[in-house]
């Protein structure tokens, strides 16, 4: 038993290329001669291509490819036009929102004008890419399921960079455009809020995040795990049933006394995968508009313990009001 | 009724590890052998003793129950019940009910002529857990490294663990396992969504077919990963999510006890910068 493991693609046998199933009128042609990388047949398909570019396609690679730049550029001013020192000090560098002096309105654009326009553009990037996650389902006739799950996420995005910003009356709090200076703005606001571990939501994210790992995991292995009887050909078993399917749902019921079907099991993965950004993004909603420290918060609903008061009483200068 | 319409035919004797035909028996859905009833044993011993530990402890209140290892002063003693002695023994009844569980696994796989996947991935969950709770903790001496049995309190120690190190999210490993959760989590709503939008098709379209799948995925992003691929990669990216938030946590304290920030000290000094 343990020969057939079916971890990589042993025997690769290669015909011809898929040229796709044909669109319908109007649309673009696709882009590209398709080939064959050998290594990737290891794993999966060895064919790469085509592309459908289309014109959202190209409109959005357009205003991300601004943005990126945008970003790129104000970096590379930070360290005063060094293109050694942009590569040596990349994971520090950022393009900021701006100082919360300026509030909602459009800073200069040395002190988060740029920030604001490139928002503007990866949003309307994202936007875009959106509308062709979609267009490309309906064209080929299928369901819209991997275009409303990428909309959790931009629902997410939009949370961290648009509506709690608004909400809070201030840019300043958006997130920064950088690899470090973005996992700094995850601390101080953490820090900021009393701890965003006692936000319920943010709780809530994580297990769904955990929950999704997991579930990969246990889906992954069980399909590997029946691929001898044709268990990779999800479609198939999930219209007629075949044994794959069957020793699959045994599995998991005697292993812990329930199963999934060889399709619901698909819903609980999308279901898992969006409640991850869509219940955070709700916990980071709630963090500064309605609550302002989730340990407080925590206290007063008996989540977490009260302590002795050790130190005096102290104010958040942040709550006297006031301009920074 | 227990039994799924075609479970019958399944419900075979055979594939036991150990036991031979004695526990090779199901009590409802669930299979039970040998290793269902060391399961059960450590499963029910180690719940009875945090609930113990609960009854000891300051309050019922489920968020703020808590059964905390014994104080550093310890190291790597036993301690007595009440001051930790608790946390090692349901440690060790957790290890007993993880290492049974896979076991068990391993038997139910053998009796359905399945592959040992799941059992291989469930064993990269046991090792995060041995990794956090004995291997890190014998590295630095003390059972009191470990992270307590409570809801709230296994945050605290999260956070309280994390600071010691100034900002946790500047370790490098730690950066790793956060994008590979991520990452999985992204190729799971890609992978659901497809199986259902090629399932769940526009109204009046018939269901389609894995050639819709990967034309769908080239139009998208240029290239399908396709049926079989896709699970491996899944699978590849999720044990590798928990290989590196193991060894995110090991290194921290073992093998680096400054911030982590500091850690990118060496990039920022490389020659090559001069």
């Amino acid at each position: 038993m343990a020969e057939y493991q079916n971890l990589f693609t042993a025997v690769q046998p290669t015909g011809p290329v898929h040229m796709g199933i044909p669109l319908p009128k109007g649309d673009w042609k696709r882009t590209g001669t398709p080939w064959l990388f050998h290594l990737l047949g290891r794993l999966g398909n060895a064919q790469i291509g085509p592309v459908y570019l289309g014109g959202l396609g190209v409109a959005s690679l357009v205003f991300g490819t601004l943005a990126f730049n945008i970003i790129g550029f104000n970096m590379l001013a930070a360290v005063d036009w060094s293109p050694l020192q942009l590569v040596r000090q990349l994971f520090w560098l950022a393009l900021e929102p701006p100082p919360p002096s300026y509030g909602l309105s459009f800073p200069p654009l040395a002190e988060g004008g740029w920030w604001l326009i490139v928002g503007f553009l990866l949003t309307t990037s994202l936007f875009l890419w959106w509308a062709r996650t979609y267009r490309r389902a309906r064209q080929l006739g299928m369901g819209t399921h991997v275009a409303w799950a990428f909309a959790a996420a931009i629902w997410l995005y939009l949370v961290c960079g648009f509506f709690r910003p608004i909400m809070m009356g201030s840019w300043s709090e958006a997130v920064p455009f950088g690899i470090f200076p973005h996992l700094d703005w995850v601390s101080a606001l953490s820090l900021r809020h009393g701890n965003l571990f006692y936000n319920p939501f943010h709780a809530l994210s994580i297990v769904f995040l955990y929950g999704s790992v997991l579930l990969f995991a246990m889906h992954g292995a069980t399909i590997l795990a029946v691929s001898r009887y044709g268990g990779d050909r999800e479609i198939e078993q999930i219209v007629d049933r075949g044994t794959a399917s069957e020793r699959a749902a045994l599995f998991w019921r005697w292993t812990m006394g329930f199963n999934a079907s060889m399709e619901s099991i698909h819903r609980w993965a999308w279901w898992f995968a969006v409640l991850c950004p869509l219940v955070g993004g709700i916990g980071i909603l709630l963090t500064g508009p309605v609550v302002d420290n989730w340990y407080l918060w925590s206290m007063k609903h008996h989540v977490v313990p009260s302590y002795p008061a050790v130190f005096p009483l102290s104010v958040d200068p942040a709550l006297l009001g006031g301009k920074p | 009724m227990a039994m799924l319409s075609f479970e019958k035919k399944y419900r075979v004797r055979g594939g036991t590890l150990i036991g031979g035909d004695l526990f090779d028996f199901w009590i409802g859905p669930f299979y039970v052998g040998f290793f269902g009833v060391t399961t059960a044993f450590f499963a029910l011993l180690g719940t009875a003793m945090i609930v113990w530990g609960a009854a000891m402890g300051p309050t019922w209140n489920l968020w703020q129950i808590s059964i905390a290892p014994p104080d550093l002063s310890y190291g790597l003693n036993f301690a007595p019940m009440n001051e930790g002695g608790l946390f090692q023994i349901i440690t060790v009844c957790a290890l007993g009910a993880f290492g049974s569980w896979a076991l068990r696994q391993v038997e139910i796989c053998r009796k359905l002529g399945m592959g040992y996947h799941v059992p291989f991935a469930f064993s990269f969950a046991i090792l995060a857990f041995v990794t956090l709770q004995v291997i890190r903790p014998v590295l630095l001496g003390a059972w009191g490294h470990a992270f307590p049995y409570g809801i709230y309190s296994h945050l605290d120690w999260v956070s309280n663990v994390a600071y010691q190190y100034l900002h946790f999210h500047y370790n490098p490993w730690h950066m790793i396992a956060a994008s590979l959760f991520f990452a999985t989590t992204l190729a799971l709503s890609l992978h659901g969504g497809l199986v259902l939008s090629a399932t769940n098709p526009k109204k009046g379209e018939p269901v389609k077919s894995s050639d819709h799948e990967d034309t769908f995925f080239r139009d998208f992003i240029g290239y399908s990963v396709g049926t079989l691929g896709i699970h491996r990669l899944g699978l590849f990216l999720a044990l590798a999510s928990v290989w590196f938030a193991a060894l995110c946590i090991v290194v921290s304290g073992p093998f680096w006890t400054r911030g982590w920030p500091e850690w990118w000290g060496w990039w920022l000094n490389l020659p090559i910068w001069m």
